[in-house]
């Protein structure tokens, strides 16, 4: 089964752990100064925002069916069937399609190197594979963000809804957005203020592109049929009027020989 | 021969210098520090003017083989030769574009190995790449000529028909399809631009500036290489221009108020930025040329023509730049402005692109004044000697 993160902001006390945790599983730099950073980037790959006392952790959604995946044209990017979006460095020629298309504007690009590469969480898959949560869950001293089951987090999450009426905006974030993510969220404050995007759709976005890609092999054939076809049409009606022509000479030539 | 400096060539090759001093520092320094783009911005001017608008431009290509060769329209003939050179010259400078743009150069061959059938981008990649040697091919006749080798002559000749055939499927595909590469932005392209027709959209104008560009080019080199105009065939043209403005433009409005974009437009619930491009590009590829066209005076003169087909060309890049720049700026959250690096390289392919042209048509049998054919219907004037570099618009008589 596809496993999940549960974050859940109202638990969070923005102590950043997560953030460092994080970066030492990456091995990227990590003092006061990226603390500070409010953004991610291709060295913080994710960051606790907060306003006033409230906190929200924004990462790489992981999403069921991620747009960055269906969008690489060489299959960089690809969902594991843990859960994990994983990225792989070798097979990346750095078109930045991925970055154009994730809907949360996740992926990252090492902008300053010049052999840059796309650079974002990946879900520690490593750990995961290995049946350990990802080292923000591990890092997390109230349990706030939650390594499990996408399902039986999804059943949480729903829990935590129903037994606290008001105190949530009532919308599990991640469960149906884009066809769902493997990151859940749960907030007091509505989501759109942390700059997540508002009114996505239920559908996985790669829909959008495969309805019509998925009709590139039936336009083939029969493109090439037709355009063959008017071909044969107009040099055909060219011969036959090219003979037409013929005869008619011919018999003018024959009338006139008669007389 | 004497290499004589006009005031063109000084340009040209001032242009050709900055580009080859921002190709060493966007190569040696990256993409970072060489251009403006960022990571709320990953796709500038290389992307949304060399690419979108490089491909719009080459058209011509697919439109005038396929009414030449599989319609049979003989008297468009002449045109076709210029038309296929710029085309083929605009896929190659296509793909020097990405060169640059690619964060990793060296693996641009990595889709032909690397396949992932649900990307609209490994689409595109494969169908320029196919038709970029569709082009090479369709364009060989006139180098094989050159040099008098019959045989490889006679094996093009007889695939011309297949070539063109799978020229044409592979444009349609991959015009359209760099409209498709949108429709997975439904929450960050604008309104204006953003519908699920957008792929019919690209098509269409392509089509539409395939057309234009073929009567610039040919009033252009009217002008600077001393040939007589093909005016009647200019006139075609313009008809069949017009027809397809037409197609678009009511299938545009229709999107607009079906999306309920007019009617929001008019209650004032745009930027002004925002609305102020999307008016300029439907003033431009629209209004004024359907405006013009549907003049059968204007239609008929070459003044009125090639007005209207730059107004058209003018238009698209508009519209291309908008789908690419200004409609994805507001879900961006910032004004992208090229650095000079860009623009450098831009204006560097663009000023190849006419060197190459003149180049060409200087050394190579391009018109038809120039074929070892029997000459056809109207009598040309000799080209003249030295025209590398001429071929830049505004250059009012020489």
């Amino acid at each position: 089964m596809s496993k999940a993160l549960l974050y859940d902001a109202t638990l969070c006390i923005g102590c950043k752990q997560c953030e460092q945790a994080c970066a030492e599983k990456n091995q990227l730099p990590y003092n006061e100064t990226v603390a500070g950073e409010e953004r991610q980037s291709d060295h913080k790959f994710t960051v606790v925002l907060s306003k006033g006392d409230k906190f929200m952790r924004r990462m790489c959604m992981n999403c069921q069916d991620p747009a960055c995946a269906s969008v690489c044209p060489v299959g960089a990017m690809h969902k594991t069937a843990a859960g994990p979006v994983i990225y792989e460095e070798s097979r990346c020629m750095g078109c930045r399609y991925c970055m154009v298309a994730c809907p949360f504007g996740v992926p990252k690009y090492e902008w300053s190197k010049v052999l840059p590469r796309v650079q974002k969480c990946t879900m520690c898959a490593d750990r995961v594979q290995a049946g350990k949560p990802t080292a923000c869950a591990e890092a997390c001293p109230t349990g706030a963000t939650k390594f499990g089951e996408r399902d039986e987090l999804i059943k949480e999450a729903e829990q935590r809804l129903h037994d606290n009426p008001g105190k949530y905006v009532n919308h599990v974030y991640g469960l149906t957005e884009v066809g769902g993510t493997s990151v859940l969220m749960l907030s007091s404050v509505p989501f759109e203020e942390f700059g997540f995007p508002a009114e996505l759709t239920r559908d996985p976005l790669p829909l959008l592109t495969y309805r019509v890609l998925s009709r590139i092999p039936d336009f083939v054939p029969l493109g090439g049929i037709l355009l063959g076809g008017v071909w044969w049409i107009t040099h055909r009606r060219e011969e036959v009027a090219a003979a037409e022509a013929q005869e008619s000479a011919e018999k003018e030539a024959r009338k006139a020989r008669k007389k | 021969m004497k290499f004589r400096l006009t005031f063109w060539k000084a340009v040209l090759i001032a242009l050709l210098a900055a580009a080859a001093y921002a190709t060493v520092v966007r190569f040696a320094q990256g993409l970072g520090r060489s251009t403006n783009l960022s990571d709320q911005f990953p796709w500038g001017l290389w992307i949304g003017f060399d690419v979108l608008c490089g491909v719009m431009l080459a058209a011509g290509g697919f439109t005038l083989t396929a009414a030449v060769h599989i319609f049979n329209l003989q008297r468009l003939k002449p045109i076709v030769r210029p038309t296929v050179l710029t085309a083929f010259l605009g896929y190659v400078l296509v793909c020097v574009a990405l060169m640059f743009d690619l964060g990793r150069p060296y693996r641009i061959w990595h889709p032909l190995v690397m396949r992932n059938p649900h990307s609209v981008m490994f689409e595109v990649a494969y169908c320029v790449m196919l038709y970029t040697s569709v082009l090479a091919l369709e364009f060989s006749p006139i180098v094989l000529e050159r040099f008098r080798l019959e045989r490889p002559l006679k094996i093009i000749r007889k695939a011309l028909i297949p070539l063109v055939i799978l020229g044409v499927i592979l444009s349609t595909l991959h015009q359209s399809s760099l409209g498709t590469l949108y429709l997975i932005m439904p929450n960050k392209l604008h309104p204006f631009w953003y519908t699920p027709l957008l792929p019919v959209f690209f098509f269409l104008s392509a089509i539409a500036v395939g057309l234009a560009m073929t009567i610039f080019e040919s009033s252009m080199s009217a002008k600077h290489f001393g040939r007589q105009l093909e005016l009647p065939i200019l006139q075609e043209l313009g008809r069949v221009l017009l027809v397809v403005l037409a197609v678009y433009g009511i299938l545009r409005i229709e999107d607009l108020v079906h999306r309920g974009v007019l009617q929001q437009l008019f209650a004032g619930a745009y930027q002004r930025y925002e609305t102020l491009l999307f008016l300029l590009e439907l003033v431009l590829a629209l209004a004024a040329p359907l405006a013009l066209l549907a003049f059968r005076r204007v239609r008929s003169s070459p003044g009125g023509l090639y007005l209207a087909a730059v107004l058209v060309v003018l238009g698209f890049i508009t519209n291309r730049l908008n789908v690419s720049i200004t409609g994805m700026e507001s879900s961006a959250g910032l004004h992208y402005i090229p650095r000079w690096t860009e623009l450098a390289v831009t204006g560097g392919i663009i000023a190849s692109g006419f060197a190459m042209f003149g180049l060409a048509v200087k050394y190579l049998p391009i018109f038809p004044a120039d074929e070892p054919l029997p000459a056809r219907e109207e009598p040309q004037k000799a080209v003249g000697g030295n025209v590398v570099g001429e071929a830049i618009p505004e250059h009012a008589g020489d």
